[in-house]
């Protein structure tokens, strides 16, 4: 009996998993910062970040540490519990997502057989933190961004819900490893869910979005009207729990169109070995989208977004959930999209 | 390659945690610290839902609220039934709660004249929670599964070793109970239809955005090219 099967072992090792997890997610989001700001400046033929460190490329970690010691303001009047708790809830569940994200095939923390249930359960709990903090700021400018915002995220949930329920629907389980084994097929790329559920990944990347509040959806912190929205009052290092989670929450998004649609850690060619590394590269191309969408979309008048949420993509993803039940039923084209009875 | 239930999760945990050979031994202390975070997510769930009651302030309340949702979500999880916490944590306190903290920030009410109200009150209200308490414990004393009651299940309830809670639920509710689960949702929709109709009003002095019309406007009809002379208006 080795150390690692003693108690203090197991406890250990649970724990180092934990802490890679979050090491991942927290390298990643420094690089994804810089990322975005690169990919803005080259949209609009500027140079973005790069000052600090060789290519800038320590310009995050600069912004991190000015945050941290900068002084936190609290606004007269402000619920200061409440106030304090919202960027605390905003940060704690987009990171608590990650317990259930396979990296690859057994690289998983908690391999839940509702995992997909889970995910969606914390990502609309992060509303919370927007009309929490909205609220506690006593203020209108931040009052009105997160009732914004609050509408905006419960629509296209909604939609999101559906479209996940058409791939549940092929799969046949809630678990994201069982759904990544059901896309390996002998054609590689082709047999991802992308193909089958081809009209699906557009809705699901613009509601990913919406529910992400970014640009063309970012009205709940639209400058233009709302100064900063929701996040008006905060400064230092609740402003930088507010941002992390922000951008831990879209990583998330990454992740899940590349488990639900893009075959997580499969190559795309057949012959070549699975891996991890081609789940980080695939959530990195859909991270370059988010920024790629960022810079070149203007943003959605409020009524505009609405109407899209219920008016277009619910009636679809509600439509496509019936289609892929009756093609799963009846297995049409050679059971694609009832995976569950051939096997994967 | 399948890993544990959630609660199985935990038992693992605490069973490789304990480190005890004997398996009667392990298997108690495996009770013992599930019984151990049932008594606190109880009494959670208890402390908080009278907090919803006491607390002064209507958002603190409805936060409170979540958090007794969340304790019962933790409940079902400790129960096995990971799918039905999940669901309360969506349906509740993703989406009801959400419209209740909605709604209650927007009220304007005034805490110091609700507290005065609430004097005045307390007695017939206590009478009535001392009613309906003594009603409870009286039945609950007396409760009774009768003999014949576990012939009545439609269809028996699948071993957790044979499948998922998912889809032994899945399996009874869409063959056996599937009227009962039509009839369920059909009284939702009704439901969702009646409050639409009730809140729904055609305002005729706002102007609205028909966007079919507007992409299908021409040029011709709406522009016109016209010269004007230089110092003179149309």
């Amino acid at each position: 009996m080795g150390f690692f099967d003693t108690t203090l072992g197991m406890f250990l090792i649970i724990l180092a998993q934990c802490l890679m997890v979050l090491g991942f997610v927290m390298i990643s989001l420094l690089v994804l910062v810089y990322g975005d700001r690169k990919v803005w400046g080259a949209v609009q033929m500027r140079r973005g970040p790069n000052v600090v460190g060789p290519w800038g490329i320590l310009q995050t970690i600069a912004d991190a540490l000015k945050y941290v010691v900068k002084e936190v303001v609290v606004p007269a009047g402000a619920d200061r519990t409440v106030f304090f708790l919202a960027p605390l809830a905003s940060f704690i569940l987009a990171v608590v997502a990650w317990a259930v994200i396979p990296f690859d095939e057994t690289w998983i923390l908690s391999d839940l057989n509702v995992a997909v249930l889970f995910v969606f359960a914390v990502s609309s709990l992060e509303v919370y933190g927007v009309i929490m903090g909205g609220w506690a700021s006593n203020s209108k400018y931040p009052f009105l961004g997160a009732l914004r915002s609050a509408a905006q995220m419960i629509s296209y949930e909604v939609s999101i819900g559906f479209i996940i329920v058409g791939i549940i629907i092929t799969t046949g389980s809630l678990s994201f490893v069982d759904i990544v084994l059901a896309q390996d097929g002998d054609w590689g790329f082709f047999s991802w869910y992308w193909l089958p559920h081809f009209p699906m990944v557009f809705l699901f990347f613009i509601s990913a979005l919406a529910e992400t509040n970014r640009p063309p959806f970012d009205l709940p912190e639209a400058e233009s009207e709302l100064v900063a929205g929701y996040q008006v009052e905060y400064s230092s290092t609740p402003f930088l729990l507010f941002m992390a989670g922000e951008y831990i929450a879209i990583w998330l998004m990454c992740a899940l169109t590349t488990l639900l649609f893009f075959g997580g850690w499969l190559s795309p060619v057949p012959g070549l070995p699975d891996g991890a590394i081609w789940f980080v590269a695939k959530m990195g191309f859909f991270f370059f989208l988010f920024a790629m969408v960022k810079a070149i979309t203007p943003r959605y008048r409020y009524d505009q977004l609405m109407r899209l949420g219920w008016k277009v993509f619910l009636p679809m993803s509600l439509l496509w959930v019936v289609v892929v039940s009756f093609f799963a039923q009846y297995g049409a084209f050679g059971g694609t999209y009832a995976r569950w009875v051939t096997g994967g | 390659m399948r890993g544990p239930l959630w609660g199985g999760y935990l038992r693992i945990v605490c069973g490789y945690c304990a480190d005890v050979p004997d398996r009667a031994a392990k298997k108690g202390i495996e009770m013992g610290i599930t019984l151990i975070a049932f008594y606190v997510f109880a009494l959670t769930a208890v402390a908080s839902a009278l907090l919803v009651v006491l607390s002064r302030n209507p958002v603190h309340s409805v936060l409170w609220l979540i958090l007794t949702f969340f304790s019962a979500s933790a409940m079902f999880v400790l129960m096995g039934a990971e799918y039905l916490a999940m669901l309360l944590a969506i349906v509740y306190v993703g989406a009801v709660a959400v419209l209740f903290l909605f709604v209650v920030m927007m009220l304007d009410v005034d805490f110091a004249e609700l507290k005065s109200g609430m004097q005045n009150y307390m007695l017939i209200g206590l009478l009535i929670g001392a009613v309906l308490l003594s009603e409870l414990s009286l039945l609950y004393g007396h409760w009774v599964v009768a003999s014949e009651a576990g012939s009545l299940l439609q269809s028996p309830t699948p071993a957790l070793a044979d499948a998922h809670n998912t889809v032994a639920l899945g399996q009874i509710i869409y063959t056996d109970y599937i009227y009962l689960f039509q009839i369920s949702g059909m009284i939702l929709l009704v439901a969702m239809i009646g409050a639409i109709v009730l809140t729904l009003r055609h305002r005729g002095d706002v102007k609205r955005q028909n966007i079919v019309e507007q992409m299908h406007r021409d040029p011709s009809e709406t522009m016109a090219v016209v010269n004007v002379k230089s110092g003179q208006g149309l």
